[in-house]
C-alpha cells in the first residue's frame, strides 16, 4: 500500500497575540507546527501501514524550516519525505495544483491522506480540490477507515447522519481530529528519522513553474470582540443577585 | 449568472437572498439548482430566482465526485460568474472539486460576499477566529460557500417570475459508492435558531450534571442547550447537534451563558455573535471571560443551582 500523506506546517494558533491598538493577530515569532489533523492522518497512514505493508510519503509545501517539523513525522513512522517550495502569493489553487502534480510525479499511491482542514485557514479546500485535479473518489470528514486488500470503508460524520463510502484505489481520504489519537514517537525513532530522507523538489520539478493565484488576500483584519466584561468575583449570592438585575435591564429575560 | 446550489432548502433560501443581491448588481439573472427531486422550485423563484435547473439524477445522497461534475456542466452551460453554495459539509466538499474543474478560486465558510471594481470580494475567519481574511478573486467562476446564519432570506414574493426547466445530465460514475447511511441520534436541538443558550464545557464532572444545564436554561424559556467541542466530540455526552464552536455550530442568540467553558478560541469563533455573553467559570484567568459581558467567577456546582433559582424568583 502505498500512502501519500500531505501535511502543512502551520503557525501555532494558540500562541498567537493581537495587536492591542489595530486588533490585528501578530504572526511574527509565533512558533510553527504540523497543523494538528495533519498528524491525524499521519497516524491513520502508520495504522494502514502496519496491517498492509507498503510506504508511506510525507508531501509538505513550505520554506526550508519545514524540514524540522518533517522529520517529526518520519519519527512517528514515514519513509521520507518531499519539500516543496511555498511560492509567493500562493492561494488554495496553486498549492492544490503542486500537491497534485508533485503526487503525480510520485507516481504510485493508493491512498493519499490529508487532514479535514489545516487549523490556521480553515479552509479545507486542499483534499477535495487535490482528488479533483487528480481525478480520483475523495472521502472527506472521515471519522474512521477500514482498508482491505481491494478496498476502503469509512464513515463520514456529516453531523445530522453518518454515511458510509466505499471506494477502489486509488482514492484520497481527508480525515477529522477524532479518528485516532496520533502516537509520539520514542526516542530511538527520533533518533533513527535523521536516516530518513526528505527531499527538496523544485516548482520546475513538477512541471508547476510560473503558477499563479486565483485569489489574492487584500487584507487580514482583525476582529473586535468589545464586551462589558463585568465580572463578579466576592460573595455568590451577592454576584448571582447583580447579574440577575442586569439581565433584566438588558432586556433578556422574558 | 449567479448560480446557487445547497441540499439544504433553508440554506438555499438564504444564498438566494444574497445571490439576487449580486445580480442585481452585475445585471445577470439568478439561477438555482436542485439536484434530485424538484421539491421546492416554486417557493425558490418566489424567493428570488429567476430559473430554477432540476438536475434529475438517479444518486440518492450528495456524492462530491458526481454533484461537482452536475454543477460544472450547469455553470458551463448557465456560464456562471458567481457561483454560491451552502456551507454544509457536503457544500464544503463540492465547491472545492468544482473550483479545481474550473481552475478558479475558491473560498469556504465565507462571512461576507460582496462586489468591489465588478469581482467578488469574500471575507472569512482565519487564525481560529483572532482575523478575518478579505479574499478577491482574479478569475471566473467565483465559487464561494456560505454557512448558515450569515444573510436573512428575502420575504417571499409569490409576484416573482421564473422557469423551472428540468434536465437530465449524464456524469460519469465515481468508482466509490456510499453503502450506509445512518441517521445520528440527534434530540431535535437547533441550536442555531435558539434565542437563548446555556452552554457547558469541561467544568461539568459527569453527564448527569447536564441536568443543571437543562434546568437554567428551563426556567430561562430558552430550553436550548449548547455545549464546546470535548463534551460532544470526545466525551459524546450530548449529540453533536448541541456543539457550539469553530468545527460545530455558529449561534447568535440574545442571551448565551456558558458555564465550566475554558473559552478556547475555537469555541469563541461559534458564539461570538451572540447579544450578552454571561461566562461562569471558577478559574478568574479563563479566556472565556474575556469575550464576556457579565461573568461570576465561581463552582459552577454551586453557581448554577443559584442562579437558576434567582431567575426563577425574577421571572415570576
Amino acid at each position: 500500500m502505498n500512502i501519500v500523506v500531505c501535511a502543512k506546517q502551520v503557525v501555532d494558533v494558540s500562541e498567537i497575540k493581537v495587536d492591542s491598538k489595530t486588533n490585528k493577530p501578530i504572526l511574527a515569532g509565533v512558533p510553527h507546527k504540523i497543523s494538528d489533523i495533519d498528524k491525524n492522518a499521519m497516524e491513520e497512514a502508520i495504522k494502514i501501514k502496519e496491517k498492509h505493508g507498503g510506504k508511506i510519503t510525507v508531501l509538505t509545501l513550505g520554506s526550508a524550516d519545514a524540514k524540522e517539523k518533517i522529520k517529526e513525522l518520519l519519527a512517528m513512522g514515514a519513509d521520507e519525505g518531499i519539500l516543496l517550495p511555498e511560492p509567493e502569493n500562493h492561494d488554495y489553487f496553486m498549492t492544490s495544483q503542486i500537491l497534485a502534480s508533485a503526487i503525480k510525479k510520485i507516481g504510485e499511491y493508493d491512498i493519499v491522506l490529508c487532514g479535514e482542514a489545516s487549523i490556521d485557514l480553515f479552509s479545507g479546500q486542499i483534499g477535495p480540490r487535490v482528488a479533483g485535479i487528480l481525478n480520483i473518489p475523495q472521502i472527506t470528514y472521515a471519522q474512521n477507515v477500514t482498508v482491505e486488500k481491494e478496498k476502503i470503508v469509512s464513515e463520514r460524520n456529516l453531523g445530522d447522519k453518518a454515511v458510509t463510502i466505499e471506494s477502489s484505489f486509488p482514492v484520497l481520504v481527508t480525515v477529522t481530529k477524532e479518528i485516532n489519537e496520533p502516537r509520539l514517537p520514542s526516542l530511538m525513532q527520533i533518533l533513527a528519522a535523521a536516516n530518513k530522507p526528505i527531499h527538496d523538489w523544485s516548482l520546475d520539478d513538477v512541471g508547476s513553474g510560473g503558477i499563479e493565484p486565483k485569489i489574492l488576500t487584500i487584507d487580514i483584519k482583525g476582529v473586535s470582540m468589545e464586551r462589558k466584561n463585568v465580572i463578579y468575583q466576592d460573595d455568590i449570592d451577592d454576584s448571582v443577585g447583580k447579574l440577575v438585575d442586569n439581565l433584566a435591564k438588558e432586556g433578556v429575560l422574558r | 449568472m449567479v448560480l446557487v446550489y445547497s441540499d439544504n432548502k433553508d440554506l438555499m433560501l438564504e444564498l438566494l437572498a444574497k445571490g439576487s443581491e449580486l445580480a442585481k448588481e452585475l445585471n445577470k439573472s439568478l439561477t438555482a439548482v436542485i439536484i434530485g427531486n424538484d421539491e421546492c422550485s416554486k417557493e425558490y423563484i418566489a424567493h428570488g430566482a429567476d430559473k430554477v435547473i432540476v438536475a434529475e439524477t438517479d444518486l440518492k445522497d450528495s456524492k462530491a465526485e458526481e454533484f461537482s461534475d452536475i454543477l460544472e456542466s450547469i455553470a458551463k452551460e448557465d456560464d456562471s460568474e458567481i457561483i454560491l453554495i451552502g456551507s454544509n459539509k457536503n457544500g464544503k466538499e463540492i465547491a472545492p472539486r468544482l473550483a479545481s474543474k474550473f481552475e478558479t478560486g475558491c473560498c469556504t465558510d465565507c462571512i461576507n460576499v460582496y462586489l468591489k471594481d465588478k469581482k467578488l470580494v469574500a471575507e472569512r475567519i482565519v487564525y481560529s477566529g483572532n482575523a478575518v481574511a478579505v479574499e478577491q478573486f482574479t478569475t471566473t467562476p467565483q465559487i464561494v460557500t456560505i454557512p448558515s446564519k450569515v444573510f436573512d432570506a428575502l420575504p417571499k414574493d409569490d409576484g416573482h417570475k421564473g422557469e423551472v426547466v428540468t434536465k437530465k445530465i449524464d456524469v460519469k460514475k465515481s468508482s466509490s459508492k456510499i453503502v450506509n447511511v445512518q441517521e445520528l441520534k440527534t434530540e431535535g436541538a437547533n441550536v442555531e435558531d435558539a434565542e437563548i443558550i446555556v452552554s457547558c464545557g469541561r467544568g461539568l464532572k459527569d453527564k448527569n450534571d447536564i441536568k443543571m444545564i437543562h434546568d437554567l436554561a428551563e426556567v430561562l424559556k430558552g430550553r436550548t442547550v449548547g455545549c464546546s467541542r470535548p463534551i460532544a466530540a470526545d466525551l459524546k455526552w450530548l449529540p453533536e447537534d448541541h456543539w457550539i464552536g469553530l468545527s460545530g455550530h455558529k449561534v447568535k442568540p440574545k442571551l448565551y451563558i456558558a458555564a465550566g467553558i475554558s473559552g478556547q478560541i475555537q469555541h469563541i469563533a461559534g458564539m461570538r455573535d451572540s447579544g450578552i455573553i454571561v461566562a461562569i467559570n471558577k478559574d478568574p484567568e479563563a479566556l472565556i471571560f474575556k469575550s464576556a459581558d457579565y461573568g461570576i467567577v465561581g463552582d459552577l456546582y454551586e453557581v448554577l443551582p443559584k442562579l437558576t433559582d434567582a431567575i426563577k424568583t425574577k421571572m415570576g
